[in-house]
């Protein structure tokens, strides 16, 4: 732990030129794969970034083979090439034969991954002096990155960001219904094509820093995250962009804190952790907040439920009753009501006095609201969905602790202010 | 022998994956058995480090372990977290993927796992473990497991025949007979785990995922008939490991890489002469 | 209504996430009689069909078939699921899918016998499919392919048929004779249940009708529910109530309390 504090400090100081180099490259590659990734999630796409990421291989190969040097723009060309050779044919296949996307994608990229394998044994043992960097494909090689990996990540970065900024409705329509863009009259052959190859140049320049099985994470894991912290696109973006440039930072700074420590899996262990962390804590559609809001409808419902049965006991508030007389006519079991009567009297519905309840008006009011939006589900139903009266009671009894004031309204305004419900009890307004 | 060896081990492996491929592809699921392929990795290396040898059993269970947490991670990310499920599956097999690199880089220094050998797999040296059998007659202890997991297999397919064959064609007309489709469900996602498991080790992920995907889908191609398709993919597979061997051995290159390759190329020349037939069965009923 | 209905749907809820499918929806179907479903599109129709096969559950009510749990009387119910639902690129031939009508009262692991393959035979001779016995599925027209689906449900001979839109994207010559034989089977004693969508043969088709829109709008013989009235109710929209209370319950999770 101290060790990666003392790496921290160094980083910061800005004294270990490489540490700095390659934790700077990785955030920025990162965000660039964070930020085009979003779309990618959003189109259910998540597993074509594998595809594209196992396909560069056989072009890098290639590259190589035909140059004989170690140029990275080569390879890069020549990772693009074979990209997009991979999207086209899944996207032909599956046009063209009854075979289905999931065979269509595993296929490609196991063929793609195949003939790279095939082609890199060739030139290992072909003894080439050279060849020792293309390994860096398979499984990435962030700690040899320098200034000038630095400068095109940062170009690609902005690339991603300026075209994204500007296709920003289109690619939000293609995601969002393809069928609906078309018919808006959008160029959606153009606009997949250029989603297309934004996702492959940021792909084959991606690999080399994480390699290719993880390549697909640094795509979906930040976008996946993102997804449980809002619902706006531009503000997805923004998170999943944030995600990947800190995770890439992060992930360095903690494989340079040991021997032995890889960079890639590193950054993707952390970029889960963002990920997992959102899923669990986002504010609305988080594991947390979501089991939040099951509990406190429990206790609405409960809280309802009690002081409905109250009032009821107690002859509409009129009169006062026991905490015995509602356990045993209600049948709660004690303990349980004895917390939602202290909730109750702690919201000032009801006042507890030796074992007596005492309705508040503020509790009758209460009261009256619930058993007044029963009887309105009950004429609604009764009215509008061909029920018997004796089906009627069930519904309302789940149904009464969901209608909001106002839907309330609504009701009253459709079922003109009835005064009895269909078993000819009155409605307190 | 040691090209027997090799096409052996090979040909076992693409049966195994042929066997359940050929149902993955029907269940449009082949890319969970690439999920687990990858995910299998870390439960590999524990198992390794816990009992210090690379024997098959610890190994297996290890393997078989992190398998089962990799399918539950999938299930937990879109039941409970509702996550959209190629993302779940995306996220679920590079973080354990991730986590095996990390165990291996870290504790595995001079472990007999390495990162290639988990791609690629070393179906190259099989013939160094050999077990005899009878005699003089020996085979690659490797070969061993994956003919008892072909047996195994081939025994499932034959009596859950219908009851795979029905929750893969229709699962609505199968539940509303009282199938259990959620056993069915499990009973092939075991076979494919179980297959993915003990192929892994002998010819990587990469040709798990290939031998998967590629036999089942020639055959759909070639057969309209499921039994056919069944029979078909398994001896394309075994096709495609004897050819990539040879060819891999006369290029000098990665057997697993080659097999592969072939695989892909069998597939284009049948996709294209499929293709061909039915433009010109076209023409003629036009 | 009849002493015994053969099917009893209570008080049956099934929300589809953020959209109910079906609300509250309550009804009895009597015996013997070709009885339609009729309901605007997304108006729940395969919904119901699919909760009363137990193929979906419930989010709250149950249905009740013979009076008994799904279960119990399985053997007794045959369903023609949508055919759009299925994959006809499958590699499987007529024949194996017409077999599967046997292998409820079979079992899964004995083989066929000749009484079940008669079986077979009989029921692709009632579709006139008997011709294209080994043909590939992959090769049949629509109305080909409902008829396999009609053939599969005849082989499981059971008493009451539950279709989903059987003469959806059929032929004239499938669609007579699907209805002739519909005619045949009810006056064989058979209850059928049909989802349709064509108001147009809805009167000519059927003896009862249930008109859906995500709630029951009406429910009886074809002759007393068949009302202009009833028609608009059933055609004339969504509920604005429903759809304001569905969301509030996805939105915040809130529980149907289930009876």
């Amino acid at each position: 732990m101290i060790n990666i504090w003392e790496h921290i400090a160094t980083f910061f100081s800005v004294e270990n030129y490489t540490l700095f180099v390659v934790a700077l490259g990785s955030g920025i590659l990162c965000f660039a794969a964070g930020v085009v990734g979003t779309f990618t999630y959003l189109r259910k796409r998540a597993l074509i970034g594998d595809v594209i990421s196992h396909s560069v291989l056989p072009g890098v190969a290639i590259a190589f083979m035909l140059t004989g040097v170690k140029s990275p723009v080569y390879f890069i060309i020549g990772a693009i090439l074979s990209g997009l050779l991979s999207i086209w044919i899944v996207d032909y296949v599956q046009a063209k034969s009854k075979l289905k996307p999931d065979t269509i994608l595993a296929l490609t990229l196991s063929v793609f991954f195949g003939v790279g394998i095939v082609l890199l044994t060739k030139i290992q043992h072909s003894g080439n002096a050279a060849q020792s960097g293309l390994d860096s494909f398979l499984f990435g090689k962030a700690a040899s990155m320098g200034i000038w990996d630095v400068q095109l990540f940062s170009i690609i970065a902005i690339i991603n960001v300026i075209c994204i900024a500007l296709f920003l409705r289109g690619f939000s329509l293609i995601s969002f219904d393809e069928n609906y863009a078309k018919g808006l009259g959008f160029n959606i052959s153009f606009l997949k094509a250029f989603l297309a190859l934004l996702t492959v140049v940021t792909v084959a320049i991606g690999v080399q820093a994480v390699g290719v099985v993880l390549m697909a994470a640094l795509l979906i894991t930040p976008a996946a995250g993102a997804r449980f912290l809002t619902n706006s696109i531009p503000k997805m973006l923004s998170f999943a962009g944030l995600f990947g440039f800190l995770s890439g930072i992060i992930g360095v700074v903690i494989s340079y804190s040991g021997t032995g420590m890889p960079t890639g899996p590193w950054i993707v262990v952390v970029l889960s952790i963002f990920a997992l962390t959102s899923i669990l804590f986002g504010k609305k559609r988080g594991v947390f907040a979501r089991m939040k809001l099951r509990k406190s409808n429990n206790v609405k419902i409960n809280n309802e439920n009690v002081l409905k049965d109250i009032y009821k006991l107690a002859e509409d508030g009129t009169k006062t009753i026991s905490i015995s007389d509602l356990v045993e006519k209600e049948k709660y079991p004690l303990n349980k009501v004895k917390g939602i009567l202290n909730r109750l009297e702690k919201d000032d519905m009801i006042d507890q006095i030796r074992g007596l309840i005492i309705l508040s008006d503020q509790g009758r009011i209460g009261a009256r609201e619930v058993i007044r939006k029963h009887r309105l589900w009950e004429i609604y139903l009764s009215k509008y969905f061909q029920l018997d009266v004796d089906h009627v009671h069930d519904d309302a009894e789940g149904i009464e602790h969901v209608i909001t004031p106002e839907i309330e309204k609504h009701l009253i305004k459709l079922l003109e202010h009835p005064e009895t419900d269909p078993h000819q009890s009155k409605i307190p307004y | 022998m040691n090209d027997f060896y090799i096409i052996f081990t090979a040909s076992l492996v693409a049966i195994n994956c042929a066997l359940m491929g050929s149902f993955l592809v029907m269940r449009k699921m082949v890319m969970i058995g690439d999920a687990i392929s990858h995910a299998v990795l870390p439960g590999i290396f524990i198992a390794y480090y816990l009992s210090g040898s690379t024997a098959s059993l610890p190994i297996l269970i290890g393997a078989a372990l992190s398998g089962i947490l990799a399918t539950l991670m999938i299930e937990w990310f879109t039941k409970k977290a509702r996550l959209q499920s190629d993302a779940a599956i995306g996220i679920s097999y590079t973080l354990l993927f991730a986590i095996g690199i990390i165990l291996i880089s870290k504790f595995g220094a001079n472990a007999d796992l390495d990162q290639q050998c988990v791609l690629y797999g070393e179906i190259e040296y099989v013939s160094l473990w050999l077990q005899p059998i009878i005699g003089s007659f020996s085979l690659p202890k490797q070969s061993i497991t994956l003919l008892i997991v072909c047996i195994i297999l081939i025994g499932a397919v034959v009596w859950g025949y219908k009851g795979l064959f029905i929750t893969t064609f229709d699962p609505n007309f199968a539940l509303s007979t009282g199938v259990a489709v959620t056993f069915w469900h499990y009973f092939l996602m075991s076979g494919v785990s179980l297959t993915t498991v003990v192929s892994f080790e002998s010819v990587g992920a990469i040709l798990v995922i290939a031998f998967l995907s590629g036999p089942p889908a020639i055959a759909y191609l070639l057969t309209e008939d499921f039994k056919k398709m069944l029979v078909v993919a398994c001896a394309i597979g075994i096709f495609c490991s004897a050819a990539g061997y040879y060819i891999a051995k006369w290029l000098d290159v990665s057997v697993a890489g080659a097999i592969s390759s072939v695989i892909g190329l069998v597939f284009i020349i049948v996709f294209v002469l499929t293709s061909v037939v039915k433009s010109k069965a076209d023409v003629i009923s036009a | 209504m009849s002493k015994s209905p053969i099917i009893e749907v209570h008080n049956l809820t099934v929300l589809y996430g953020r959209k109910p499918a079906l609300w509250n929806i309550d009804f009895e179907l009597p015996e013997k009689k070709v009885i339609g479903i009729m309901g605007p599109n997304g108006s729940g129709k395969s919904t119901l069909l699919k909760s009363i096969m137990g193929v979906v559950s419930p989010t709250s009510g149950f249905t009740k078939v013979y009076d008994q749990e799904l279960d119990d009387v399985r053997y007794k119910v045959s369903y023609v699921p949508q055919r759009q639902d299925i994959d006809w690129d499958f590699p499987a031939s007529v024949w194996e899918i017409v077999a599967m009508g046997r292998y409820q009262k079979r079992g899964l692991f004995k083989k066929l016998t000749s009484e079940d393959k008669d079986i077979i035979t009989d029921s692709l001779e009632k579709v006139n499919m008997l011709g294209f016995a080994k043909r590939q599925i992959s090769q049949l027209s629509g109305g080909q392919q409902q008829r396999v689906f009609l053939a599969r449900a005849i082989a499981q001979q059971g008493d009451l048929f539950l279709m989903d839109e059987p003469f959806a994207g059929v032929d004239i010559a499938t669609e007579e004779m699907i209805i002739a034989l519909l005619k045949d089977m009810k006056d064989a004693g058979k209850t059928l249940v049909i989802v349709h969508h064509d108001l147009h043969t809805a009167q000519s088709y059927f003896d009862h009708l249930v008109l859906l829109n995500t709630r029951l709008i009406a429910s009886g013989p074809t002759n007393e529910v068949f009302t202009d009235k009833i028609l608009t109710d059933t055609y004339g929209g969504r509920l604005t109530t429903i759809s304001k209370i569905s969301q509030e319950l996805e939105n915040k999770e809130f529980p149907i309390r289930h009876k």
